[in-house]
């Protein structure tokens, strides 16, 4: 992407220009001036990163990129080099063995990018083409194509939308998956082109790609035979982006303006960046220690190999003359050799092995999420997916879950639930049960099975039939037969059990709010059916089967500063009525207060369940009253100046002294378990944002739903509403609020211990802070330097401080900023992202986990997350239970791999003390390939893959348990301290056990005596025991396949030295081991050290858990022996990751 | 049926080992089970240890340090260098009998057969009889890879040219007279290196295979004349060569030279004077080496070493010790685990 935008700047320069000019459908257009068809980029979609042409050497380039391999491969070309101690294959076999598995790794998960690419850019198309239809695949759409969509498809590229099948050159898309707001939005056609698309002859000339969604600039040159060009102007309602889809249209013809990369939606992704899980970046410091480790070694050695040497008659006694070869060197030449050799005989120290193991270990571990069926959804028939398998630990370690609030809480279903009628509670049960539907529930309200007057309910039904801006939908009498369409497109929860004329039933309404169309809905169930707005009038079907007309004289517009709307109708029997629904505290106060009690009770039980509740009231205008509020909204219309205010002031004048009728409670219907799942969540000390594209109110209401807000939640709001209340600047009144709520929040608060502990029940005060995108970009972007820098941190402060955090009316982007922003604040906390549509991409993206639901909003999240999972609910055992896991499994991994090669080579640099620092590998360079490889490396990997520390049903019940593991706590540098010096520790005593021994080197009952490969071998089994037993220790999981490796290799670590030892083998230049082990094992003494190490190692480590013990209130939630030596509060690392390396496919493309 | 199919070939396997659901045995380091088992360690190493303390100490040896460093030291003259074909003799007195077998061992010090150059300094196809090497010897043999002819060197290497060439004879002085302890040289190297590790090239007469090779530099006679009086001891597999050849760990090493299990000496050296005759050959104070002979009895366990013996006898009261205060610690704690 970033070449082609290159080309485009460097090539393409000397049209370097602002606009770009589109000939529509190719055709003959401007034959007047010489137009060069500019070369625009095709539509191809490309995520991929290799082709089979290119894969071997991109692939060897980008893993030799990594310094880790590129460490191993410089180890490798110094033994091929310098005489070193041992041969090239014991580091150039590990080695080829990584690059092999992780480019055969990489190249799977390309082809599997391929075969999505495919997916999309194979797509059928139509395209127009000479008065043609052709079915093309989509990624051959040409800038400049006309294309023809039908109803429900997705717009393969960003269009101009020519021509419609609607009557009035409109059409209607749905852009939840582009910014999440699943209503249905209106686009025009451009005027006077609809008519013949064959004989169109226009250019477009428009602005070059830019990824705001809501900004299109443009003009359309029409060319007729004979008159002069029409110039139209194209604006944002004109363009049809990719990634929307066509609703309530049967097909559209659009011409294509941007194409692949250069779609709106294309550059609103931002590239997929490496993610790099915490885990790594501790084994990035880790190795830093390992690698100064390694290199004071070399170097210690080094010096004293010349201190020595510098005895008289030690540098060459004359048993041991050096070669011609080797006098002649430089005295420097020969201390580097020296250096470099000795850095080879330990380069053991850093495993290389490691990284095998922890890239099987995440490949093959991600395949417990695949395979978990709980997570199967047999809705859509599929389970979890794993995109990514280098961030499995990372779900063990979230701080913050950004969750997306359309499609992801909630299901994005709206559905009339209850309302309430002069204080009497109306549940609607069960459809299909009577005609009229009315069920009086006995709730704690209505003890009595009463009902409201007849005529109040009908009052109210009425005015929920009026009182909206809902539009039919384009019905089936038109174009299609009918019955074509049983399911509604706006909601597919029906209607259709009900009993009612066959035409309503089929009746589909279109809103800018769905909640309009479930209350519409709702008092459809209840007898009275909206039939339609005609010319003015609109059109009711009530009980009786009759349908009443009402003129509709004035809208009053919903606004979220009002937070109600009105409309004033005309009855036919000639009465003017005001109907007004809207939030429950813009009501109130503008009604008989006599009646609001009885109302109140209901609608604030209501919002407690997490309904969304609006309030109608009514008002009868007298004649006199109608022409005074006639007069002065059309007044307020006209005016030029201050036209908003104006409105506004009759709005509030016309809307006083209603009675209120009833209140309604809508549901939008949340996913399952969704409350139970951020519960555990918070419960887990993960901190929930809802980050949402959606009005605050609803995602007020969802939140309450969620418990995310509690009842006793003080919540702060930070949104344009509160910053236009009575201050002159909005400026000044932001500043005072975050100075407000930072003082509330932050300094008052009492000192909890740090973000980790917060109970459901304590007794401090709970905090949500609500904010909304236009108020964020004052806060990130104030216009004063100084200012914006505090605010941001001001921002933050409060918002760690609060439980939930809700943003809401988020552009793609603002999203990813607040993660970004969350990312980069002190401690960088670990984030999740979750969403289901392409509106939340940039910040499942940006967080350092991001996840996708397999929702009903295509598959662009899917496709960009690192995991997928069919329902919000799975959340909660991805993390709780897969993430916790993972992370014990991979920090043990981590940690025991350093471990076991430090006490590997340990004893290898204490025997440069005993043999004049010459490099003498003690043990065997089989031994040296084959510890890593074969010896210690299945116990790991199986112990990393099956070990449940808890067992799964425990870390679901106790969320809590989450915490344990937060922030990193068992890769801090306390663990890592234990674990170092554990190695030390086992290192120390396995060669000087050995070397005390040897003091007597006759150790057979015949007398004869032990070399020195014997010396090695007996270190050497003493040490493939003590670390696969000190595992066998940690390991408190045993299935069969623990059993099976850990005897297994131990069992196979006997049988391959008997065998390895067993034959004179012709490759090799010196039989040094040729029955070194068997031998070994005939002398007592050898058996009893060996023993006699082992236990004494792993002694002081019994005793450890033991004394652990007592302390542990439940035996069954005990950790691992090192969890608890690092602090929770411990700073993390700091270190630049040195030896930075992940597997992860960093695809530079986008998509 | 179609859509029935498909389900069930996406819904992922209802399988203990995909649903992390295998049967696994929890185990718990409960103190039950930890001061038991550290009273049965405890209680097993101390054993072992008696045992082996007991062992060790019935185990005699007799150190001899002939490197004639100090004036008064019968070999002094010796160690100087140039002086040639040197006899020494060391007289020495058993107080009680040394029971035997006996095991007659050389020890060097500040000597390191194990430095690497050294080490690989070796070609072991020459050694396992193949004649090609004798022509072109390795050359991980350099220095010794050929000699200022540029003729190859049979055995090459660093390793068969500094082979120990002191030789010594022990006598018992009964009555002033001398009376030589038999030493059996047999079965003093490996069993694999003598019979299938080092070979000599199936040439009769042995010299033959060596036909344009010259002995090791250092070596007074070549390799075809190690033991003249034994084929089955000559060549590659002369024992004390096979000996050699094996590298000791460690810079003080001792290396077995003899064996006494003969005649009036199977049972042991009886109380009494001897005396041991030494042909020095061998420098050592170039590096400042030390040269001593050891006579040891060696038991199941090998020679003396009082390391291991000690080492179970500490570990094994620590282990009982240990349980006493975990005992004390879950009294106090009053094992809140055990219900």
């Amino acid at each position: 992407m970033l070449r082609r935008r290159l080309n485009r700047l460097l090539g393409g320069d000397e049209r370097r220009v602002d606009s770009r000019t589109i000939c529509v459908g190719h055709g003959s257009c401007s034959a007047a001036e010489a137009f060069i068809p500019p070369k625009f980029c095709d539509n191809r979609v490309v995520s991929s990163k290799y082709t089979v042409w290119n894969f071997l050497p991109k692939n060897l380039f980008e893993q030799f990129r990594r310094i880790a391999n590129f460490y191993f491969l410089i180890i490798f070309l110094v033994q091929v080099i310098v005489d070193t101690p041992t041969s090239p294959v014991t580091s150039g076999l590990p080695l080829f063995f990584v690059i092999t598995v992780t480019a055969i790794k990489q190249g799977y998960e390309d082809w599997l990018r391929h075969k999505a690419d495919n997916e999309v850019n194979k797509y059928p198309v139509t395209v127009l083409e000479n008065g043609q239809r052709i079915r093309k695949e989509s990624e051959k759409i040409k800038v400049g194509d006309v294309v023809e969509v039908e109803e429900d498809e997705t717009f393969p590229c960003d269009l101009i939308l020519l021509q419609s099948s609607r009557d009035d050159g409109t059409c209607f898309v749905t852009t939840a998956s582009l910014d999440g707001e699943s209503n249905h939005k209106t686009h025009y056609t451009v005027p006077d082109t609809e008519k013949d698309l064959e004989s169109l002859n226009a250019t477009i000339e428009c602005e070059q790609p830019q990824p705001d969604l809501y900004k299109f600039v443009g003009r359309m040159h029409i060319d007729k035979n004979d008159q002069v060009p029409a110039v139209r102007s194209l604006g944002p309602e004109n363009l049809l982006l990719k990634g929307a889809t066509l609703k309530n249209t049967q097909k559209i013809c659009g011409v294509a303006v941007y194409t692949g990369m250069e779609t709106k939606m294309a550059l609103n992704y931002q590239g997929k960046s490496q993610k790099r899980s915490a885990v790594e970046k501790s084994i990035n410091a880790f190795l830093l220690v390992y690698l100064c480790i390694l290199v004071s070694k070399a170097l210690v050695c080094t010096t004293l190999k010349y201190v020595w040497q510098n005895k008289p008659g030690q540098d060459e006694p004359w048993y041991n003359q050096k070669t011609e070869k080797e006098k002649d060197t430089n005295l420097y030449v020969k201390m580097f050799t020296d250096f470099l050799s000795f850095m080879v005989l330990f380069n053991f120290i850093i495993p290389v092995s490691m990284y095998v193991t922890v890239e099987m270990q995440k490949f093959l571990g991600s395949y417990f999420i695949t395979w978990d069926k709980d997570f199967f959804d047999p809705e859509i028939n599929e389970g979890a997916l794993v995109n990514t398998s280098d961030l499995n630990e990372e779900l063990g370690q979230v701080e913050y879950v950004f969750t997306d609030k359309t499609g992801t809480l909630t299901q994005n279903n709206m559905e009339f639930i209850e309302c309430c009628i002069d204080g009497f509670q109306y549940k609607y049960r069960d459809a299909s049960s009577e005609l009229d539907g009315f069920c009086v529930t006995d709730g704690p309200v209505s003890k009595l099975q009463q009902k409201a007057g007849r005529e109040r309910e009908e009052l109210f039904l009425r005015a929920l039939c009026l009182c909206h801006t809902v539009k039919l939908k384009e019905s089936t009498e038109r174009g299609q037969g009918q019955g074509q369409r049983l399911f509604d497109q706006v909601d597919g929860l029906g209607v259709d059990g009900e009993v009612l004329h066959s035409t309503l039933e089929q009746i589909g309404f279109i809103s800018s709010s769905p909640d309009e169309v479930a209350l519409v809905k709702g008092s459809m169930r209840y007898g009275f059916t909206f039939l339609g707005l005609e010319s003015k009038t609109m059109k009711i079907l009530n009980r009786n089967n009759d349908v009443e007309l009402y003129e509709l004289l004035h809208v009053l517009n919903f606004d979220p500063v009002r937070r109600r709307m009105s409309v004033i109708v005309r009855s036919e029997s000639g009465d003017t009525l005001l109907f007004c629904k809207g939030a429950d505290s813009s009501i109130f106060p503008r009604v008989r207060q006599e009646e609001v009690e009885r109302i109140r009770m209901h609608v604030e039980r209501n919002a407690t369940e997490g309904y969304r509740t609006l309030c109608v009231a009514y008002k009868v205008l007298s004649a006199e009253e109608y022409a005074q509020a006639d007069a002065g909204l059309s007044e307020a219309r006209l005016a030029l100046q201050d036209r908003e205010e104006k409105l506004m002031a009759v709005y509030n004048q016309v809307e006083t002294g209603m009675s209120l009728i009833g209140a309604t409670a809508v549901e939008d219907r949340l996913q399952e378990e969704a409350a139970e799942t951020m519960e555990a969540l918070q419960g887990a000390g993960i901190k929930v944002w809802v980050l949402t594209g959606d009005k605050m109110e609803t995602a007020k209401s969802t939140c309450y739903a969620c418990r995310l807000f509690q009842r006793n939640t003080e919540l702060l709001e930070l949104t344009v509403r509160t910053l236009e209340d009575g201050q002159p600047s909005r400026e000044q009144r932001l500043h005072d609020l975050l100075v407000d709520y930072h003082k509330k929040v932050v300094q008052d608060a009492p000192p909890v211990k740090a973000g980790v502990s917060r109970s459901w029940s304590s007794a401090g005060q709970d905090y949500g802070f609500i904010i909304d995108g236009a108020t964020l970009s004052m806060v990130l972007n104030s216009s004063s330097e100084s200012n914006s820098c505090s605010y941001k941190n001001l921002f933050l402060q409060i918002c760690q401080n609060c439980t939930t955090v809700l943003c809401c009316r988020m552009a793609p982007l603002q999203k990813a900023q607040i993660v970004k922003l969350v990312k980069n604040s002190k401690g960088s906390p670990i984030t999740l992202s979750i969403g289901d549509g392409a509106n939340d991409v940039s910040m499942i993206l940006e967080a350092h986990v991001g996840i996708g639901i397999k929702g009903k909003e295509g598959r662009q999240a899917v496709r960009n997350s690192d995991y997928a999972i069919p329902k919000l609910k799975h959340l909660k055992k991805l993390l709780l239970a897969h993430g916790h896991l993972y992370y014990v499994r991979i920090a043990h991994l981590v940690q025991y791999f350093f471990y076991k090669n430090l006490c590997f080579i340990l004893p290898q640099f204490l025997y440069q003390f005993f043999c004049g620092y010459s490099q003498q590998p003690l043990y065997d360079a089989a031994y040296l390939t084959m510890y890593n490889i074969c010896f210690t490396s299945m116990p790991i990997l199986a112990y990393s893959l099956l070990e449940q520390h808890i067992c799964i049903e425990v870390l679901l019940d106790n969320a809590t348990l989450y915490r344990e593991i937060g922030k990193n706590a068992m890769l801090q540098w306390g663990p890592f301290l234990y674990w170092t010096l554990l190695g030390v520790f086992h290192g120390l005593l396995f060669f000087f056990g050995v070397e005390l021994l040897f003091c007597n080197s006759a150790l057979q009952d015949n007398g004869q005596v032990f070399g020195n490969w014997s010396f090695g071998t007996i270190v050497f089994t003493v040490l493939v025991f003590t670390v696969t037993l000190k595992l066998a220790l940690d390991t408190r999981h045993w299935t069969w396949i623990n059993h099976f490796v850990i005897w297994g290799s131990l069992a196979f670590y006997v049988f391959f030295s008997f065998f390895w030892g067993g034959i004179i083998w012709p490759f090799l230049r010196q039989q040094r081991l040729y029955f070194v082990f068997a031998n070994m094992l005939s002398s007592v003494s050898a058996w009893l050290v060996i023993i006699l190490l082992i236990v004494l190692s792993l002694l002081p480590e019994i005793l450890l858990v033991v004394f652990r013990n007592p302390r542990r209130p439940n035996p069954r939630q005990k950790k691992p022996a090192q969890s608890s030596v690092g602090g929770n509060q411990s700073p993390r690392s700091s270190a630049r990751p040195l030896l930075m390396r992940t597997f992860s496919d960093e695809s530079n493309m986008v998509i | 049926m179609v859509k029935e199919e498909r389900e069930i070939a996406n819904r992922p396997d209802n399988t203990a080992f995909t649903q992390q659901r295998l049967p696994a045995w929890q185990p718990m380091l409960s103190a039950g089970i930890v001061i038991p088992g550290f009273v049965l360690i405890g209680l097993a190493f101390i054993g072992i240890g008696v045992a082996l303390f007991v062992t060790s100490r019935s185990i005699q040896v007799m150190e001899l340090d002939y490197t004639g460093v100090e004036n008064s030291s019968p070999c002094f003259r010796c160690s100087d260098p140039d002086v040639k074909n040197c006899m020494c003799q060391l007289d020495f007195s058993i107080p009680s009998l040394f029971e035997g077998p006996v095991f007659f061992y050389y020890g060097l010090s500040n000597y390191f057969q194990n430095y690497r150059r050294y080490g690989v300094s070796k070609d072991d196809d020459q050694l396992s009889g193949d004649l090609d090497s004798f022509t072109s010897p390795s050359d991980t043999c350099a220095p010794y890879e050929f000699d200022g002819n540029n003729k190859p060197i049979v055995p090459c290497g660093s390793v068969a040219n500094s082979m120990f060439n002191d030789t010594f004879k022990l006598y018992q002085i009964i009555n002033g007279t001398r009376k030589q302890v038999p030493f059996d040289g047999k079965g003093i190297a490996w069993w694999t290196d003598y019979n299938v590790k080092y070979r000599n090239p199936s040439v009769t007469p042995l010299r033959n295979a060596f036909n344009g090779t010259v002995k090791p530099l250092f070596w007074p006679r070549p390799a075809y004349e190690l033991d003249t009086s034994d084929p089955a001891n000559n060549g590659f597999i002369n024992q004390d060569f096979l000996v050699w050849m094996r590298r000791a760990a460690l810079p003080d090493f001792r290396k077995l030279y003899r064996r006494i299990t003969e005649g009036d000496y199977a049972r042991g050296l009886p109380a009494g004077d001897y005396s041991l005759e030494i042909a020095y050959n061998y420098p050592v104070l170039s590096f400042d080496g030390r040269k001593k002979v050891v006579l040891s009895n060696v038991s199941w366990m090998g020679g003396k070493n009082e390391f291991l013996g000690i080492a179970y006898l500490v570990i094994g009261s620590m282990c009982i010790v240990m349980s006493i205060v975990m005992l004390i610690v879950y009294a106090k704690f009053k094992f809140p685990e055990e219900e």
